[in-house]
């Protein structure tokens, strides 16, 4: 297939590899920022052959995994109300909040369902204008241009039984939060290139310069992961700390303007509280008052519930790349993608359901 | 095979445009619709006896025996629709044991309101389905259901076969070193199926696979009866059936990566969705694991048959971790291949 056989060449991957190998002098830790590069090192065994110098450690780029719970308590007690149409992307609909998940709302009789675009949840709303239609609008600075175009479409429309429940979160806060923890042992960072598609760079050279951190900015195919790898690493052995575009057939500096401008309009910056590791200051969206009236926490009055993490999971220190999913002692016995007690085991993307599906002990 | 006459078939005239309660009472509009709708198309001797009971010959030996209910949303897909689908489900979960489908009995559970122009197409290609198949319905029930009890119509079907003698195939027979092989693409039923179903708003040219492929077991079995395990991957696909044979046999599978084929534009629709074709329903695909000295002379016979065209050995069976799929990558690694949790969920992003 065009545009992604090229990218997952195993004779160039392997050359890459052997030149990483060559570089490499002693130990270095780099995140991996999004969930999608972490599916696609564990699919492609590329943790298992790196030099043993590198430890990938897995950030916090999942957007299921990083929603807190208390967003899935307060999207469950929407759906289950009679005059809702509750629509959310797939993944969303199996995490567990405090007592079910969104599959149970819909076999209680919830109408509940999956759509692959906001803009459908749009047209579910013109289709059935005496119910309430609300999207789960959750995920990072990817996501956002789209759940921003809903809500400014819906206003232009005059669509006013349409709304969004918003967790939205943006990677370079939670890059610093991770930074300046005392307990950090991160040296690096590949960037997630999707969330450069619609950012651009600007905001990490002030991260790189202050952290000394090396930030490349990687793709998602099996090459791209690997290039951002050796790059970072050849920074790290040179004492370098620059941001690096090795995603540059899609990322341009400046990000996608008119997608920034659409995001100013609709959202507005304000702390967030992520799974696993609490509050971070300013570090997701909400909707801006001029769109007040398609903020589902506002019209469903659901911002009395508060829902505290529960404490046997460690996802939060997973998150932060404290620690790997084997070192819990429920992964894969009392946690599984079965019934999984936390969101890192929940979505195929979460670090622990990576290394459940792809890499329990094969020799 | 060709059925231009079925094809051009005009919906026969009844008293009523669409299924009524009553049509399911037992009484004249039942009769009625069973004389319009489904005696002439499934009609065989002994199905015209019009008994209770369909009274069959036995030519002795092993029957194997097997049932399976369609609810598919939506009924008619690109590829096929729920009455081929039926049939040929059946068919091959009756022929995966080496058996030849004989007969089989239909149950269909309409929705009050259902146009009978949309049975009497379902209906025309069940009949186009058994006869590929070579299987008579010699056994039938319809009822009818309150509109919003069911989904337009459901299908269940349960098939007869014979088991020739000395075939033995069985999840649990795998043995160290056998080949596995595929009779062609995966994840096309399931995807043509996810790309129409309401809500998904990209274009799509992906079709079902829905066939049955009885015939080609018959032309593996003229290999040997030698053959060790066969499956047709359907829901959860690949990755499920080979679970189940490394868990019944209690030994290992390796694949070997990019060999699996999947058409250019299933892929396309896999990549856009986030999801793994290894774990998507096939309706007309087998796996079948065969000992190594006649994997290429199966390999031959199935590429020969229409239905096993890009057929091609993906993996081995192995002592090494017993209970595990794994697959190898491009790179070396090693990946462990699962059973999925459940349904295929589309990623956020």
């Amino acid at each position: 297939m065009k545009y992604l056989d090229e990218f997952r060449d195993p004779v160039v991957a392997k050359k890459i590899l052997t030149e990483i190998h060559a570089i490499t002098t002693q130990p270095w830790v780099i995140m991996e920022i999004c969930g999608g590069q972490t599916h696609s090192i564990i699919r492609n065994g590329i943790d298992q052959v790196l030099p043993k110098e590198i430890e990938l450690v897995h950030g916090p780029g999942c957007p299921v995994c990083v929603t807190p719970l208390e967003i899935i308590d307060k999207a469950i007690e929407i759906a289950g109300r009679p005059d809702v149409i509750f629509t959310s992307f797939g993944d969303m609909l199996r995490v567990p909040g405090s007592h079910k998940d969104l599959f149970m709302v819909r076999s209680e009789g919830g109408d509940v369902r999956t759509v692959f675009s906001p803009l459908e949840s749009l047209k579910i709303a013109r289709e059935n204008p005496n119910k309430e239609v609300v999207f789960l609008a959750v995920g990072f600075e990817t996501t956002a241009p789209g759940n921003a175009m809903a809500v400014a479409q819906a206003a232009k429309e005059g669509l006013t039984n349409f709304s969004e429940l918003v967790s939205h979160v943006l990677v370079p806060p939670a890059m610093e939060a991770l930074l300046s923890s005392p307990l950090n042992r991160v040296q690096g960072y590949l960037a997630a290139g999707h969330v450069c598609t619609v950012m651009g760079w600007d905001e990490y050279d002030p991260i790189a310069k202050k952290y000394e951190v090396p930030i490349v900015i990687t793709g998602f195919e099996p090459m791209d992961v690997l290039d951002g790898i050796l790059h970072t690493v050849k920074q790290l052995e040179a004492g370098t700390h620059e941001v690096e575009n090795r995603y540059a057939r899609i990322v341009e500096q400046g990000g996608n303007q008119p997608a920034q401008k659409l995001i100013k309009d609709v959202f507005e910056i304000t702390n967030r509280k992520w799974r696993g590791i609490g509050e971070i200051p300013l570090s997701g969206f909400k909707i801006t008052r001029k769109y007040a009236a398609h903020d589902a926490e506002l019209k469903f009055e659901v911002s009395n519930i508060i829902t505290e993490e529960p404490e046997i999971c460690i996802s939060g220190v997973i998150l932060q790349g404290l620690k790997k999913p084997h070192d819990c002692p429920a992964f894969g016995k009392e946690c599984t993608p079965q019934k999984p007690l936390g969101a890192t085991m929940v979505s195929s993307e979460g670090a622990c359901a990576a290394y459940y599906l792809y890499q329990r002990i094969v020799d | 095979m060709d059925f231009p006459e079925a094809l051009s078939c005009p919906v026969p005239i009844l008293s009523h445009d669409t299924v009524q309660l009553a049509h399911g009472a037992g009484g004249k509009l039942s009769s009625e619709m069973i004389e319009k709708i489904f005696l002439p198309r499934f009609s065989n001797t002994t199905l015209e006896k019009m008994e209770d009971q369909a009274v069959l010959d036995n030519p002795g030996g092993r029957i194997a025996f097997s049932t399976d209910t369609f609810v598919v949303d939506p009924i008619f897909f690109p590829g096929g629709d729920i009455g081929d689908l039926a049939i040929n489900g059946t068919v091959n979960d009756v022929a995966m044991s080496g058996a030849q489908p004989k007969f089989m009995s239909v149950g269909f559970i309409l929705e009050e309101g259902l146009p009978f122009e949309t049975l009497h197409r379902v209906v025309l290609s069940m009949e186009k389905a058994a006869k590929i198949a070579g299987v008579e319905i010699v056994a039938g029930d319809t009822k009818v259901v309150n509109r919003g009890s069911c989904d337009k119509l459901f299908i269940n079907t349960t098939g007869i076969g014979f088991v020739p003698d000395n075939v033995h195939i069985s999840a649990s027979n795998l043995k160290s070193g056998d080949k596995i092989l595929i009779s062609g693409t995966l994840a096309d039923h399931g995807m043509a199926v996810m790309t129409t179903r309401e809500g998904l708003s990209f274009q799509s040219t992906v079709t079902s696979d829905t066939a049955g492929l009885n015939h080609l077991v018959s032309d593996i079995l003229s290999v040997s009866n030698d053959i060790h395990a066969m499956r047709d991957p359907t829901r959860g696909g690949l990755a499920t059936s080979l679970n189940e044979f490394a868990a019944s046999s209690q030994i290992g599978i390796q694949l070997y990566g990019d060999t699996i084929p999947v058409k250019e534009n299933v892929r396309g629709a896999c990549e856009i969705l986030g999801i793994d074709p290894l774990y998507v329903a096939n309706e007309g695909k087998l796996v079948v694991v065969v000992p190594p000295e006649i994997a290429d002379e199966v390999l031959a016979v199935m590429r020969r048959n229409s239905l096993g065209k890009d057929s091609v050995i993906v993996g081995e069976v192995t002592e090494k971790h017993p209970g595990i799929v794994a697959m190898s990558t491009g790179l070396g690694a090693n990946r462990i291949v699962d059973m999925p949790v459940g349904e295929q969920l589309p990623r956020i992003c």
